[in-house]
């Protein structure tokens, strides 16, 4: 299946009774083969301020250990790779910190290989590296991670089909409204006009908001590259909320 | 709004080793006086388990009140498609201008091939007077499709089934 069909990529959404602003992608995406089963059909039930009123979970700086940042300290040995730290601020849309608040992230390791028994891919799994990490915002609504840089990893949605390298991030937020699972990806990947996931989001911009930076103020010498990589939540739905 | 929003992405398929721990879908303790099961098959519009779904729960306590520390699960669907939670059912839950809603349970689902959570609420087949004057099932109006939003009794608990899409096609709320 050819991936690069633009006119696709644009009128999806709306054939699937989209309600959201275009910040999200569509739940139907069919470039994106597992959303065709997937992807609830029937228009969402749209009731002004009833959700967005609710709370969130909130998880105390118990749930998380001093260590569980670091994903290249958590075996006896060093993982491969290029090691990377990726911090920033997890923002509400109004630009407030969103502090105290939980981060978990999951990736594949330097090769592409996953840690999980459904991965299959023949690239070396890293006895040094499980890929899975969590965090707390502090209070200015920043975190931090110790990583290595996650290899690209193929799979099945079409023919020579390639992930972008990236990074699974879970954030709670405040509210229940603020529920976010995104991907961090990282400067300049050849394979973003290929990845109907990235493409998935409509809006140029939007998507451009899932891309890291390079940042040399977190750099250290001699040590480990430095990412960067804001994080911003809130009501998904565009329509102006009625009290 | 002042600034836009990161966009979701899809939780793809090998998250489990990095969010899904057995304890978390335990809300309560098992052996917790007046605890209860609630369990339930994800379906994709074929009708075939969802095998590598994330289900996520968030409901009030037994008084009714949503709090911060209480309330929250997570339960994977590796087992053919099936979630599980060991929880407590929540109370009615006093709503904005004196309305009151009925026991439920915020729902929400994550899995690869969905690029954004589908978000719904579970309520209880044991509340029918309740159920009646809820908010949200008044504001939907269909009774086919208020009828897919109430659990069925099942052991020492409920069974809430979840399709994705096609026949029977769970309502999704927009959040």
């Amino acid at each position: 299946m050819e991936v690069q069909d633009e006119q696709l990529q644009r009128t999806d959404g709306a054939e699937a009774g989209e309600t959201d602003g275009a910040d999200h992608p569509p739940y139907l995406h069919p470039n994106y083969v597992a959303t065709r089963l997937r992807a609830p059909e029937q228009p969402l039930i749209l009731l002004p301020g009833a959700l967005a009123n609710s709370s969130g979970p909130v998880f105390g700086h118990g749930t998380v250990e001093e260590l569980d940042h670091d994903l290249t300290r958590q075996h006896d040995g060093e993982p491969q790779g290029q090691r990377i730290i990726v911090s920033g601020q997890v923002l509400d849309d109004d630009g407030r910190p969103v502090r105290d608040s939980l981060i978990e992230i999951w990736q594949a390791n330097a090769a592409g290989r996953y840690r999980h028994k459904v991965d299959q891919h023949p690239a070396p799994l890293d006895p040094n590296f499980t890929g899975a990490g969590r965090c707390m915002t502090d209070a200015d609504g920043r975190y931090k991670f110790i990583t290595v840089k996650p290899g690209s990893y193929p799979w099945e949605n079409h023919e020579n089909a390639w992930r972008p390298a990236h990074i699974h991030f879970s954030v709670f937020g405040r509210a229940f409204v603020d529920r976010l699972v995104t991907q961090m990806y990282f400067p300049d990947d050849p394979l973003f006009d290929y990845d109907p996931i990235y493409q998935s989001v409509r809006d140029p911009k939007a998507r451009e908001r899932m891309i890291s930076s390079f940042d040399l103020s977190t750099t250290v010498p001699q040590w480990a590259l430095g990412f960067h990589f804001d994080i911003v939540v809130g009501r998904a739905n565009a329509t102006p909320m009625v009290h | 709004m002042a600034r836009g929003l990161t966009p979701s992405q899809t939780v793809g398929p090998f998250f489990s080793f990095g969010l899904v721990e057995e304890s978390s879908s335990n809300v309560v303790p098992a052996g917790t006086e007046g605890v209860i099961q609630i369990s339930g098959t994800v379906f994709d519009g074929a009708g075939a388990p969802i095998p590598d779904a994330m289900v996520e729960i968030w409901q009030a306590d037994a008084d009714g009140v949503y709090r911060s520390d209480f309330g929250w699960g997570r339960s994977g669907t590796e087992d053919g498609g099936r979630y599980t939670f060991t929880t407590m059912k929540p109370g009615a839950v006093q709503g904005d201008n004196g309305t009151l809603q009925a026991p439920h349970v915020i729902v929400m689902v994550f899995a690869r091939g969905l690029l954004k959570q589908a978000v719904t609420r579970m309520y209880f087949p044991d509340e029918e007077s309740a159920n009646a004057a809820d908010p949200f099932l008044t504001a939907i109006g269909n009774p086919e499709a208020v009828a897919r939003l109430v659990a069925l009794p099942a052991g020492a608990g409920y069974r809430f089934d979840i399709r994705m899409q096609g026949d029977g096609e769970t309502p999704f709320f927009a959040w």
